[in-house]
């Protein structure tokens, strides 16, 4: 290995990176627009437009409309005066949820029989249907605690103490803020496509051009032609997670708990597989748009099954088994465990490990197909 | 073995892709300080001999040497001392002259005040001092062109390989980059040099004209020119060219026919057949000039050569 060499092609790929201004604002801005984007697009399901259709009208059904509205997961924005109203509204999309109180409900309530209440909810998105159910059927639930509590006492009856006490604590993320999950994750997804991106980019581009065919026949060796390509790459990663960093904690309020400096190794460990992934593509692809089309087939199934939106632990067990060969996996838990949990490399060591395995095979495969000679 | 004389030798130079022969079994010797044009049409398989003799490209069979290092075993002796301009761009639109220069200086593993003496001289050499900081892409073809070769001999290597250095460059910029390619074999440089343009193959000591991947002529042009085999060309003027043309390409006795400039030049096999061909123009009463004996061009002897060589096209 001869460094003057690689130093010599790394200061090339610097300053051939500086001058195309098109290409640093968008390694450096997409990133940011990213993270962005899904922080606040990640936010929990709140406030779900609602129509109500009250033909009871009395204090009763206000009030069960008000513990509706107190729980912040609906907003009551049209009252309806026909069944029609409900379901046109919801087949037009402009309410989420319908609840429908009947005329006997105050009447039912004092003869201290159950009256119903019905709460229809548009279900098309499973995730925020299922919350408006659970919380609709904890209100009703909640309600009913406080009214039998209430005969009890006016009975004079004694109030019994039996019961399940359920006392859940939400640990690392007590406010339950979503992004406090998303953003870090965001972190490794972006980098996975940027990484990938541009060292694809930087080799296929000098194919196509011709350059590389004379850098061939130049002294270099493939091995020094690579980490010269990889050095600029690297440095314009660390700056894209020190930026998103940045963003994470000084916007979205997310605390990076774990040690900063163990998050920087494993990231370098993960740059490391995802140059290689880069490289092993543009050693497959025939042209610029193959490879492209190539990175999309590799990188879309990564990110579904990396865990980044959907936890592993419910997928069926062959996609599981599929998801440990994506490196995404590993790092996501790496990044989210150190950030949100705060644990160390007692915990992530299993880890980093796999994940360093993964990355030497897929570089050691890349750097192979990477022979100098071009056929 | 004389090593000292002989640059390059090919031994049954082969390479296949798959079925396709590329280069079949060609054989050929390049003397010091010779500036050897390499000629042929598209695919006849220069480039790959080329990548060949580069050490690029893994003979299927036969041998090469360059510089006494054979190619096949010690691909990284012969890249280090050679000169080579591909087909393709070896330049980078963002980066300026100056820094192409340091870049590839540093590749061949030079540095520092040896990096910027050689830097200083080729610029200079090349005249794109006065332009060092202007970047690539927005110089003209032919100081591309020029600073893509000074690029291959910052490193001084004995032996060049040039494959089709003048594509797509104006008239004047390709006589003066010839200036500067027969100024390096003044020097004692050796130059492999492949070219389309047969008024350039005229600046080569020694020519090969390769064919569906094998030499089938050569020599120095004035040999090639006068060669037994060469024929005899004549030239023709008419009031309409075309038309004579149409009538006398396909004549068996005819080997090649071509417009030239406002005349036509006609190669037939052997001095009696100016005869028949006499003969023919005055039968079809083609109104033309009395056929006048010429020394071929390049061009003539190639458009035979390839007539001649071609399946369908043999008499």
């Amino acid at each position: 290995m001869n460094w003057r060499r690689v130093w010599t092609i790394a200061v090339k790929e610097y300053v051939e990176f500086s001058r195309d201004r098109r290409t640093v604002m968008a390694t450096m801005l997409m990133p940011l627009i990213q993270v962005i984007l899904y922080g606040y697009l990640s936010s929990d399901v709140r406030y779900q437009p609602t129509i109500v259709w009250d033909l009871s009208q009395t204090a009763e059904s206000r009030q069960l409309l008000e513990a509706f509205t107190n729980s912040q997961y609906f907003s009551i924005k049209y009252k309806a005066r026909s069944m029609q109203d409900v379901v046109r509204r919801i087949e037009g999309g402009e309410a989420l949820v319908g609840i429908v109180i009947l005329p006997d409900y105050a009447k039912l309530l004092h003869q201290k029989k159950s009256p119903e209440v019905m709460v229809a909810v548009d279900a098309s998105d499973a995730t925020a249907a299922r919350t408006s159910v659970s919380v609709a059927q904890a209100i009703g639930s909640s309600l009913t605690h406080g009214m039998v509590l209430k005969e009890l006492r006016m009975n004079g009856a004694p109030i019994p103490k039996v019961g399940v006490d359920v006392r859940a604590r939400a640990w690392y993320n007590p406010a339950l803020r979503q992004e406090v999950f998303i953003v870090p994750g965001v972190l490794a997804l972006v980098m996975q496509f940027t990484m990938t991106f541009l060292s694809m980019s930087t080799i296929v581009k000098e194919r196509e051009l011709g350059t590389l065919e004379q850098l061939v026949v130049s002294p270099i060796q493939s091995s020094e032609l690579m980490l010269g390509k990889m050095i600029p790459l690297i440095t314009i990663g660390y700056i894209n997670v020190t930026a998103i960093l940045l963003l994470a904690v000084f916007w979205f309020h997310v605390p990076v708990v774990g040690s900063v400096v163990l998050l920087y190794v494993t990231v370098f460990i993960f740059f490391f597989t995802t140059l290689g992934m880069g490289t092993l593509v543009s050693t497959i692809a025939k042209s610029y748009i193959q490879a492209v089309q190539l990175i999309q087939f590799f990188l879309m199934p990564s990110m579904l099954l990396s865990g980044f939106i959907f936890p592993i632990a419910s997928m069926p067990l062959a996609l599981q088994w599929l998801s440990y060969l994506v490196p995404l996996t590993y790092f996501l838990t790496i990044v989210r465990g150190i950030i949100i949990k705060g644990v160390g490399i007692e915990y992530l060591w299993p880890q980093i490990t796999l994940l360093t395995l993964l990355g030497l095979a897929v570089f050691t495969t890349a750097v192979l197909r990477f022979r100098k000679r071009i056929d | 073995m004389n090593t000292t004389a002989t640059t390059v030798r090919a031994e049954s130079l082969t390479r296949r892709f798959g079925n396709f022969v590329a280069v079949d079994n060609i054989s050929f010797e390049i003397h010091s300080g010779e500036i050897w044009g390499f000629l042929g049409p598209n695919g006849s398989g220069k480039s790959t001999t080329i990548r060949m003799l580069c050490g690029v490209l893994e003979p299927s069979s036969g041998r090469a040497q360059v510089l006494g290092y054979d190619v096949a075993r010690d691909p990284e002796s012969v890249k280090l001392r050679i000169g080579y301009m591909s087909q393709g761009s070896s330049l980078w639109n963002d980066l300026t002259v100056e820094e192409h220069l340091r870049f590839y200086a540093g590749l061949f593993g030079l540095y520092g005040a040896e990096q910027r003496a050689a830097v200083e001289e080729w610029m200079s050499r090349i005249g794109l001092t006065q332009r060092r900081n202007e970047l690539a892409g927005s110089l003209p073809g032919g100081f591309r062109k020029r600073l893509a070769l000074a690029c291959t001999l910052l490193h001084r290597p004995q032996m060049l390989f040039l494959d089709e250095p003048t594509s797509g460059v104006d008239p004047v910029s390709r006589r003066e980059f010839w200036d500067l390619i027969v100024g390096l074999a003044d020097a004692g440089r050796t130059v492999m040099v492949t070219t389309h343009y047969l008024d350039e193959a005229e600046h080569c000591n020694q020519l090969a004209f390769i064919y569906n991947g094998r030499i089938i002529a050569r020599g120095s042009p004035e040999e090639l020119k006068h060669a037994s085999d060469a024929g005899v060309t004549v030239e023709i003027l008419s009031k309409d060219n075309v038309a004579v043309l149409d009538a006398v390409e396909d004549l068996p006795y005819v080997r090649s026919a071509s417009l030239y400039g406002s005349s036509l030049h006609v190669t037939v096999e052997r001095n009696g057949d100016l005869v028949r061909l006499q003969r023919f123009l005055d039968a079809h009463d083609l109104d033309v000039s009395e056929p006048a004996p010429i020394t071929p061009s390049l061009e003539d002897v190639f458009a035979g050569l390839v007539k001649a060589a071609s399946p369908s096209g043999a008499p």
